[in-house]
């Protein structure tokens, strides 16, 4: 089976259309959601009612900070994020709220594990950004594949039974085949769909084979200028905006 | 755990184990049959018992991420994997026949031979290559040759997949590989050159044409290091007869610096195939060593255990193409040759390590045997060559950067697109004639290579002028 799997949506209706397009067309059957469906863009109610329905026909989701942030006034934020929630909590209703705040942080299946940030402390929301925080991550998982997002630029950690890790930059479009073998363990950093860092302004996404255990990393072009344009229209800050055209 | 699958007659996922032909250190290997499939098939199985040499295991993962994802005469297929946590294994095609380990008895072999292999290496890691592939164990057990003489590159347990994560690197902080054949860089942990594979070719060149190891066969640390700063005997030393051609290309190969080799397996291949047009640097003529002060600034310079960062090695091989112009001198009007020259020049100005090959047909009767030629086609040749050398004077090539080719053929459009699959022509420039009576009479060769080549074409006109410039 295919599985379609999306971080770091961030109310980017524009890319989070053209992902979800883009991975239907090569048939995806089933969706995954890794959190941070708000926060920066300017469409968080469409974003979430969207989401909402991608769950309601059996898509999985897990929560991110972002969303967290959206009730919990504690959470702490840098300055331009917390200027985007505060906005955000503004626009959307209870339903969506709710549904935000019952979100797992994390969720099994079969051999895999789907989480926002860090696996061993999903709360603290820590960064994967090198071979020591990617052990930490899988060390606390028996999961032999574990997905999750939170750092917006795209990474690939395996962990072999001897527990030497090997990071890998993932080229687009070119299928991995992620081995079994007891012993083994993967870790697929997520880059972002609605505000990718790695200076490439296409959205981020991968696609899982089940059967063949091949993992791509995605990229579908969007429409950023319409979505730069609406965070400004907005009235947020515009470097939120100026970002999206550059990937940064 | 897994032994009691493995007995003869067993069958593991529809594949009935014939005959155990292996027994290696890292891996058994069986032949094995399946119903309703006639490729002869071998089955490889990892050896993980507990304590065995993790490399086992590693390089067991690494081959199981790539051998699926290459293809073409230069590799065994792949027929299919299992799966690790019931019985880990891989089906590929057995290749008939014997090993080039199996010849080591036979050494030195005639120079012409050396060559021949050498080519046929060249042209299955050419391959491999473009399949983002780099090899990294080239060595003699490594090597089979199917009937139709393509090589056939076996085991690639500690390969290098330019868009695969490599398991290899991270699990051996120490390099691995094969002594003998091991390049310098790869002692420096560095995997990610195809330069290396040519680097052991040549070793394995060297090899096999003077019977002597060049870097012998010390597997410790320091005798293998040897090797970054002590270059070996120049092969003429060894053997007086050794021809320049191939002393020029064997130590090329096995450069210290992967900058001063053939930047590409397609251009060595091209080398090997043209003896006669080798350039010959002053490497074809040495008969000792580097002096001790060359090899003692090398032992203490730095800069030779830095490590290096190679580019990308899809850009690196596409940034030495082998580009190659067909000139029509006897048809082609001066105004086309100049419009050919310009787009040569062009092309290889931004690709430094581009080569240029000039070709130029020479047509034969169809049905006759002309014997006009017989009596001066000799002359005509070399005329032709001459007159190719000169066309390409004004680009101001480097010798080892240009060659000339004078094909002799029937169908000019067919002589091309041959040469270029056989020499791995990335980029063929053509001009287009315009308005003859001979290409009404005979239809168009830049057309027909245009379609028929397996590379990139370009066809050339002369810039435009009032008289030509009319659609």
């Amino acid at each position: 089976m295919l599985i379609a799997i999306f971080a770091d949506i961030h109310a980017n209706r524009q890319a989070f259309s053209a992902c979800l397009a883009q991975a239907r067309d090569y048939g995806a059957k089933r969706n995954v959601l890794l959190g941070d469906y708000v926060g920066y863009g300017a469409d968080p109610e469409w974003t979430v009612t969207t989401v909402m329905d991608l769950v309601e026909k059996g898509a999985m989701a897990v929560r991110g900070n972002h969303d967290s942030a959206v009730d919990n006034l504690r959470e702490q934020l840098n300055v331009e994020a917390q200027v985007a929630i505060e906005w955000t909590r503004g626009e959307l209703g209870s339903a969506e709220r709710q549904f935000l705040e019952q979100l797992p942080l994390t969720l099994n299946d079969d051999d895999r594990l789907y989480v926002h940030a860090d696996a061993s402390s999903p709360k603290s929301w820590r960064y994967i950004t090198n071979v020591d925080d990617a052990a930490r991550s899988m060390w606390a998982t028996s999961a032999q594949i574990t997905f999750c997002g939170h750092v917006h630029r795209p990474a690939l950690y395996t962990m072999s039974a001897t527990g030497k890790i090997t990071a890998f930059m993932p080229v687009i479009g070119s299928a991995i085949q992620l081995i079994s073998r007891p012993g083994r363990q993967w870790l697929a950093v997520l880059g972002s769909v609605g505000q990718p860092r790695d200076g490439n302004p296409a959205a981020s996404y991968v696609m899982l084979d089940t059967e063949r255990r091949a993992l791509t990393f995605c990229r579908a072009p969007y429409d950023a200028e319409e979505a730069a344009a609406r965070i400004r229209n907005k009235g947020l800050p515009n470097w939120l905006a100026d970002r999206l055209l550059v990937g940064k | 755990m897994v032994k009691p699958f493995l007995e003869l007659g067993a069958i593991i996922d529809g594949f009935r184990i014939e005959e155990c032909i292996h027994q290696g250190g890292m891996a058994t290997l069986w032949r094995v049959s399946r119903v309703g499939t006639t490729m002869p098939m071998l089955m490889k199985v990892p050896k993980i018992a507990e304590g065995e040499d993790p490399a086992a295991i590693v390089g067991f993962e690494m081959e199981q991420m790539i051998l699926p994802r290459l293809s073409g005469v230069h590799v065994p297929k792949f027929v299919a994997a299992g799966d690790f946590a019931v019985q880990p294994y891989i089906v590929m095609e057995c290749i008939p026949g014997k090993t080039l380990f199996q010849r080591l008895p036979e050494l030195p072999l005639p120079y012409a031979e050396v060559a021949d292999i050498g080519l046929k290496i060249a042209s299955a890691l050419d391959d491999v290559h473009r399949q983002h592939v780099i090899h990294l164990d080239v060595k003699p057990s490594n090597i089979m040759f199917r009937p139709t003489g393509d090589a056939v590159l076996l085991d690639f347990g500690l390969s290098h997949h330019d868009q695969l994560p490599d398991l290899v690197q991270e699990e051996f902080r120490l390099p691995f590989g094969t002594a003998p054949y091991m390049s310098p860089e790869q002692l420096l942990n560095i995997r990610n050159d195809p330069r290396s594979d040519l680097f052991a070719l040549g070793a394995l060149l060297y090899f096999f044409s003077t019977g002597v190891r060049p870097f012998g066969q010390s597997e410790t640390m320091y005798g293998m290091r040897r090797r970054l700063w002590r270059d070996p005997a120049p092969p003429r030393r060894l053997k007086s007869d050794y021809p320049a051609w191939l002393q020029e290309i064997v130590l090329r190969c096995i450069e210290i610096e992967p900058a001063w080799r053939y930047p590409t397996a397609a251009q060595l291949a091209f080398e090997l195939s043209h003896p006669g047009q080798v350039k010959l640097t002053k490497r074809s003529e040495r008969l000792k060593q580097d002096p001790l002060t060359t090899v003692l600034r090398r032992r203490f310079n730095k800069d030779l255990t830095r490590s290096i960062t190679v580019p990308a090695m899809a850009r690196q091989i596409s940034s030495a193409p082998i580009v190659a112009v067909a000139v029509d001198l006897a048809e082609g009007s001066p105004p086309l040759n100049d419009a050919l020259r310009v787009m040569a020049e062009r092309i290889l100005a931004t690709l430094p390590s581009a080569r240029l090959a000039c070709l130029n047909v020479l047509k034969l009767g169809r049905v006759t045997i002309d014997f006009t030629l017989d009596e001066e086609g000799h002359n005509k040749r070399i005329d032709r060559l001459v007159a190719l050398k000169h066309w390409a004077e004004p680009l101001k090539l480097e010798n080892n950067r240009l060659t000339a080719h004078v094909l002799e053929a029937v169908d000019p459009a067919n002589a091309i697109v041959k040469f270029a699959q056989a020499n791995h022509v990335d980029h063929i420039v053509i001009g287009a004639r315009q308005n003859s009576l001979l290409r009404n009479l005979l239809g168009s060769v830049s057309a027909k290579v245009a379609a028929e080549a397996t590379c990139t074409v370009t066809v050339v006109r002369p810039a435009r002028t009032g008289e030509t410039g009319q659609s």
